[in-house]
């Protein structure tokens, strides 16, 4: 068992807490940059996928699971962000201009939705944001001019400082890169007066604005941040598929992402992660468990679809924190050794306490 | 009249929406759990009456009352099964699970082989039948999901205005700890309201599958009933009903004036609309709570 002796408040705030932190991610980082030489091209393409993921993610992380508000529509910031890298690139913007418009432009739709969010709550919010990702799945479908339809829209590869990003490794790269950035940024975020808001917003908004918190500010300040993650995802998100039409944007995508931070774990960058990862080798573990099923269920086409509602289900009931939940109560087990208590996490007994008066 | 022929198809379509947010609006104002499978359920409703009518070889009316019993006892199971034990957990969890719920629903539907993946045709008796009101032409069709709305609307109003289990719900709906208190089973409640709701997507189901066809995407539609839902306010009953016609209005006008593409979006535009202006819908009540 590990014990910290702390000497100074930044201890508190040091992103890596002890020398165990230290060690565990600098060789998660090692294996990530050595990933090239130890996977194949196959696995290498979902890693990018899982590292594009993971930055969308992060954005709806900040949003549902750090400032408690529900979004039923981010795929419509992943579509903002890849059909405008797509459009741009198209007129031959360089990528790193292309991607920070991608970023802005999704940030002020997040902001424009943020703006009804003001006024709802819970529900209200989940579906006046699906309402938004309807409208968008919508305008990227009628849009033709622009976004050409349903017909689609092919994506050129990225260009950085005059050379196209050699694809697999070179764009592997980049999409980690981005990732970590990302990944340091949330971290640094929630350390700060801002990120402690949205977390002081998801946990009373009476007690947050009698704190002297402005909670107008903060949601829609969370929006245009949450949007603005999704969107840069959305922008590389575009050149790995290669290939954009409105059906890879529709409520189905924005509930994946939704499944994936629940699964991953709701309040954690970890859950991001681990959720992202899940969903991604997910199929690929259906796909392998198909050839093991007789054929009359291994073929079905809902099998998969069966498969993903019963894990949420599954979660929702018996690990209500998700995988990180999960890998919390391991690390416990593992440094009380002997002394582990079977109830420590035990879910207290509740009854439903009315939303609507607040 | 053209336009009041256009009106017509929006007021039948608009009462199936009704008819599923009526459904919604149960769940919630009982248990204040938001039914993301509402949808599904109705799908599942049609599929049960498909089942009934081909494999069993029932009439049409008695179909209805036999998916009604068994989407009954389906949405019963589905409460004390799924979702109480996850009851008083915040609102994010309640929504995962429907959300499962529904994947599942779909899910097993089309993995049922030679069923599932196929578009069924589901002819009710009456359906070449139309009622003429001078230069106007009802379907029949149409005519009976007009009629079955307004009456399941006013029986559930009925319901729980003047009975003992009506009041109740109100009650856990308020304060479920203080029910309990009161002696109101609140577990046995809240399956029976899942169970009331499942029955009436049964009959949603039941009516509009004739009108379109059945097949596993169905409950796609439960996705606009959530606007209608909210703007009669989550909580009104008749308020489903009243936000279901505008909905179903608003598309066929929509639809009529405006070029092609507006009549899919024009109920969520009149949604966020309405979320703005008038965030507690139109027979919503606004609370506020005390410090």
């Amino acid at each position: 068992m590990r014990f910290l002796f702390k000497t100074d408040y930044d201890q508190d705030i040091r992103l890596a807490k002890h020398g165990g932190h230290v060690f565990w991610y600098s060789l998660l980082g090692v294996a990530l940059l050595a990933a090239p030489w130890l996977l194949s091209e196959y696995l290498l393409e979902q890693l990018v996928l899982v590292c594009i993921y993971a930055v969308a993610g992060l954005g709806l992380m900040l949003l549902s699971g750090f400032t408690g508000l529900i979004s039923l529509g981010h795929a419509a910031f992943l579509g903002v962000g890849a059909y405008t890298e797509a459009v741009l690139v198209g007129m031959g913007w360089p990528f790193p201009l292309a991607m920070s418009a991608a970023v802005v432009l999704s940030a002020a739709t997040g902001v424009v939705v943020g703006l009804p969010a003001l006024r709802v709550r819970g529900i209200y919010l989940a579906i006046a944001t699906l309402a938004l990702g309807v409208i968008v799945e919508e305008v990227l479908t009628r849009w033709e001019d622009v976004t050409g339809g349903s017909a689609g829209l092919m994506v050129k590869s990225p260009t950085l400082f005059g050379a196209a990003v050699p694809q697999p490794v070179g764009f592997y790269y980049l999409c980690l890169g981005i990732l970590v950035v990302a990944t340091l940024a949330v971290l640094n975020l929630l350390r700060s007066p801002t990120g402690r808001a949205f977390v002081a917003v998801r946990d009373s908004e009476i007690s947050s604005q009698s704190m002297g918190i402005h909670l107008a500010k903060a949601k829609t300040l969370s929006f245009a941040l949450s949007a603005a993650l999704t969107g840069l995802a959305g922008a590389l998100y575009a050149h790995k598929l290669r290939f954009l039409s409105p059906e890879q944007f529709t409520v189905l995508q924005s509930v994946e992402l939704l499944m994936m931070i629940f699964i991953g774990g709701l309040g954690s960058v970890h859950g991001v992660f681990l959720g992202a990862l899940f969903l991604i080798t997910l199929p690929q573990g259906i796909a392998v468990a198909k050839d093991w099923l007789p054929p009359a269920i291994g073929g079905a086409a809902g099998l998969q679809s069966t498969v993903f509602g019963l894990i949420i289900v599954g979660f929702v009931l018996f690990e209500p924190l998700g995988l990180y939940g999960r890998w919390v109560k391991i690390r416990l087990y593992l440094q009380t050794f002997p002394f582990y208590r079977k109830g420590t996490f035990r879910r207290e007994k509740t009854f439903q306490k009315t939303e609507r008066q607040r | 009249m053209q336009l009041l022929q256009v009106l017509i198809g929006g007021i039948s379509q608009g009462c199936i929406y009704g008819l599923i947010a009526l459904g919604f609006v149960l769940i919630y104002k009982a248990t204040e759990a938001v039914n993301f499978a509402q949808g599904e359920l109705m799908m599942l409703g049609a599929f049960c009456g498909l089942g009934f009518s081909t494999a069993l070889g029932l009439p049409y009316w008695a179909v209805l009352p036999c998916s009604v019993l068994a989407m009954g006892i389906f949405g019963f199971l589905t409460e004390a099964l799924v979702l109480r034990p996850i009851l008083g957990q915040p609102a994010f969890a309640l929504i995962m699970v429907t959300i499962g719920v529904g994947y599942v629903a779909r899910g097993l539907i089309t993995m049922i082989p030679g069923i599932g993946t196929e578009t069924h045709v589901f002819e009710a008796p009456f359906h070449d039948e139309v009622i003429t009101l001078g230069p106007l032409v009802i379907g029949m069709e149409q005519a009976v999901i007009i009629g079955a709305s307004f009456l399941l609307c006013g029986g559930l109003f009925a319901l729980f205005r003047y009975t003992r289990v009506g009041v109740a719900m109100q009650a856990i709906s308020q304060n479920q700890l203080a029910a309990y208190y009161m002696g109101i089973p609140v577990k046995r409640l809240n399956s029976l309201v899942w169970a009331i709701s499942a029955g009436m997507a049964a009959v949603a189901g039941v009516l509009l599958a004739p009108v379109t066809f059945v097949h596993a995407n169905m409950g796609f539609i439960g996705l606009k009933a959530f606007p209608a839902a909210v703007i009669g306010g989550f909580e009104s009953l008749p308020g489903a009903i009243v936000g279901g016609l505008i909905i179903g209005i608003v598309e066929a006008l929509a639809g009529f004036y405006l070029p092609e593409g507006f009549k899919d979006v024009a109920p969520y535009v009149v949604v966020l609309a309405m979320l703005m202006i008038r965030p507690h819908g139109l027979f919503g009540t606004s609370m506020r709570k005390r410090v």
